[in-house]
């Protein structure tokens, strides 16, 4: 071990830790440049109008996007109401009921779905739901979003389902509880913090989903009543303000999106708090 | 293959009749013919190398290799004279009467130390609150463990030590008013004041229950248990009373495994 | 393949052959030097009994070393047997001594004019002492067994000697002194063979795991 080495050694090292500094501070910068974009020009638009009125008619200044934001928030739940159990549900199918092939075919299934394109489902639905209410409604709109979130929920579940030790399991069963009964009061509830997770994630995905509301919810300027009604969302309201010739829907749009990437990162942050550790746990050996 | 001889019956009757039980799982035979009779009240420890079947055995008996879906059984094992493997029995009953300890403690994480304790009785329909209650402290006296969380019942289950973490599994079991307790290995993963706890506690158990212990530790074997059978590749080559079998085997396999020739 | 704890047996059984030839060439000695009237013989028996009791302390030290591995069957039985055996050999080593002093005592005086067995006894206790040896050494339960109703021949034997030597003394008080030294060596002898049979007994234990002490079973 010369100096000379040593000293190349310590070079190295230093060199390693700039450039994956680097790296990593390159992967951050696109995330602080939208960030700050949208700051910079969105801010300035939210004011309490923006949340609580509607959209005002071409050429007149104001109003706010309050609908919108509503909208995606019910679009949000009525997508919840679908995707969430169906996908736990199915997520406790592939993990613990072993059918060798069939989980096998849903698995591979779920992995292709979910690299579909976003708005090859909102064409899917277009014609199964659409079409034969003659109109875009709202319904439309959380189903096409829920479907999204089935295999992304189911493929979270099970996998976190599967990081259950087996020993639960079997201590379960050993007591002569009914298998239904362990799994979903052993296991899923020791692996709740994990699938709630799995949903929040789901949830900021579709948030900003914009491509299938195009062909379901539609949009909407005023309240929306009922199911059957079409629904104003934030990512298509953004969409036609930003592509819009007025200067004021223009900076609307950037609030908007401020409003959006907001919601989603609160939704993350959600997903934090829950699996930090709660119990500091520290045992003792005796 | 000739059965291990069949020891005559002692005066105590016998909880667990087994009658050419074999086991397989696929096509490969873990447990081949075996007969044994299991004492009531008193406690048998299965000994053996690994791989020798000790472990199934004791899972045939609450009927837990079925969770094995390639596992398939063969012969008859009779719990105070009723068939655990017959058709009407569900295999739930069977675990209700036959309560079982794992080699590696596992208190649910999710509950409390009380909630770990009831947890049989609430998810089998109990409900009674005063039922419970009561329930919790004797299983908790029975482990030896009552005195050491009676103040923080509420405390989660995983932040006792491993050893009070194993006491709890047993009162866990225990609370379910099971008829008989298997045990995998219980001490293994304890340190030798634990291990000492767990024996103690068998060896006060017996009084009310049968226990059947798995161990790879013939002096824990020698220590707590009052009958010893020694199993081998899948066989039972020889089962008697416990300081026979430790100072003078009848098998010459049992005397090689026993004084370390193999194994 | 032997491990340490075989190894470690090993040492023991070893340990306690050596000590059980010494006690044979004990016994061997001093009735040699009784029968000779040998003063330097005698002499070298009761010096050498220290080696006998050292053989003892340490075989009873490994033997306790052994015991905290926690031996099972045949092996415990083998541990608890050497104890015993040594502490029989030691012993014997003691009356060998014993026989040894009442040679020199007796070779200080004239001999007594009675025609005494002497031989014989001796050679009877040397012979059940070498075949309780040689049955530990072949680990024959059968050659033990069959020495154990010796002993009351020995016996038997020892009682003649006493009721003549008693004759004798009644007769010639003026040999009172050396007939009682006779007396005394040959009970020595009788124990000799007494420890004989107690060292076939614990071969009996050692092979058959029956323990026959104190009642003849089977």
């Amino acid at each position: 071990m010369t100096a000379s080495n040593h000293h190349w050694r310590k070079t190295k090292n230093m060199l390693m830790q700039t450039i994956t500094f680097v790296c990593a501070v390159l992967v951050i910068l696109p995330l602080l440049l939208v960030f700050f974009q949208l700051l910079t020009r969105g801010a300035s638009s939210i004011n309490w109008a923006f949340f609580t009125q509607l959209p005002k008619p071409v050429g007149e200044v104001g109003g706010g996007m309050a609908n919108s934001i509503v909208g995606t928030f019910i679009l949000i739940l009525l997508a919840s109401t679908l995707g969430v159990p169906v996908g736990v549900l199915g997520g406790v199918f592939l993990s613990e009921y072993t059918h060798r092939r069939l989980n096998w075919w849903i698995r591979f299934t779920a992995d292709v779905i979910n690299g579909v394109p976003s708005i090859t489902w909102g064409m899917v639905v277009y014609a199964l739901i659409v079409v034969p209410m003659k109109g875009f409604s709202m319904l439309a709109g959380g189903v096409v979003l829920g479907l999204m979130m089935i295999p992304l929920i189911m493929r979270t579940t099970e996998e976190v389902l599967q990081l259950v030790p087996t020993g639960y399991r079997e201590a379960a069963l050993a007591l002569g509880i009914s298998q239904w009964r362990v799994i979903m009061q052993i296991v899923v509830r020791t692996a709740t913090k994990g699938i709630v997770t799995g949903v929040l994630l789901a949830l900021a995905r579709i948030a900003g989903e914009t491509a299938p509301l195009l062909f379901t919810a539609f949009g909407n300027a005023y309240w929306t009543h009922k199911l059957t009604e079409p629904v104003a969302a934030l990512p298509l309201q953004i969409f036609s303000y930003a592509i819009s010739p007025y200067d004021d829907w223009r900076r609307q749009a950037w609030a908007g999106a401020l409003v959006l990437i907001l919601l989603v990162c609160a939704l993350n942050i959600g997903v934090r708090t829950l699996t930090r550790d709660r119990f500091g746990g520290a045992r003792r050996d005796v | 293959m000739p059965n291990a001889p069949l020891e005559q019956k002692t005066a105590k009757t016998a909880a667990l009749t087994v009658r050419g039980l074999s086991i397989f799982f696929g096509n490969h035979a873990v447990l081949k013919n075996v007969s044994i009779d299991i004492a009531a009240k008193a406690v048998t420890a299965i000994i053996g190398p690994s791989g020798c079947g000790k472990s199934t055995f004791l899972r045939a008996i609450n009927r837990m290799h079925e969770l094995n879906p390639e596992a398939r059984m063969e012969g008859e094992i009779s719990l105070f004279g009723e068939n655990i493997y017959s058709r009407e029995t569900e295999a739930v009953v069977v675990r209700r009467r036959v309560g079982m300890v794992f080699q590696k403690s596992n208190p649910f994480p999710t509950m409390s130390v009380s909630e770990n304790v009831t947890v049989g009785l609430r998810l089998n329909g109990i409900r009674d609150r005063r039922v419970l209650t009561q329930r919790t402290e004797e299983a908790l006296r029975m482990a030896a463990l009552w005195d050491e969380v009676k103040d923080r019942l509420q405390a989660p289950a995983i932040s006792l030590s491993g050893g009070q973490q194993q006491r709890l599994c047993i009162a866990r079991a225990l609370a379910v008013q099971p008829e008989v307790l298997l045990m995998d290995e219980p001490a293994s993963a304890l340190d030798p004041l634990a291990t000492q706890k767990i024996e103690d506690l068998i060896i006060d158990l017996k009084k009310d229950y049968t226990i059947v212990i798995v161990t790879h530790n013939m002096q824990q074997a020698a220590r707590s248990s009052d009958t010893t059978a020694f199993f081998y590749l899948g066989e039972l080559v020889e089962y008697g009373p416990t300081t026979r079998i430790f100072t003078k085997p009848a098998q010459k396999r049992t005397e090689d495994y026993v004084t370390g020739r193999f194994g | 393949m032997d491990n340490h704890f075989d190894i470690g047996l090993e040492e023991l059984r070893q340990k306690l052959l050596l000590m059980a030839s010494r006690a044979e060439s004990a016994v061997n000695e001093s009735v040699q030097a009784l029968m000779q009237r040998n003063h330097m013989l005698a002499m070298k028996v009761r010096a050498d009994d220290d080696i006998i009791d050292e053989f003892e302390l340490e075989i009873d030290e490994m033997a306790i070393l052994l015991l905290t591995k926690a031996p099972l069957a045949s092996n415990l039985r083998l541990v608890t047997v050497a104890m015993k055996v040594s502490q029989n050999l030691e012993r014997i080593g003691d009356e060998a001594t014993k026989i040894a002093k009442r040679a020199l005592d007796l070779a200080e005086e004239p001999p007594i004019k009675l025609a005494l067995d002497l031989p014989r006894l001796a050679g009877m206790a040397l012979a059940m002492v070498k075949e309780s040896l040689d049955s530990f050494v072949e680990r024959d339960s059968t050659a033990a067994r069959a020495l154990i109703p010796r002993d009351k021949e020995v016996d038997a034997v020892n009682r003649e000697m006493h009721g003549a030597l008693a004759q004798y003394m009644m007769e010639h008080p003026e040999a009172i002194a050396r007939c009682l030294h006779w007396i005394v060596a040959a009970k020595s002898l009788e124990r000799i063979a007494d420890h004989a049979k107690n060292i076939a007994e614990e071969v009996v234990y050692l092979c058959e795991a029956q323990d026959i002490r104190h009642h003849l079973k089977k």
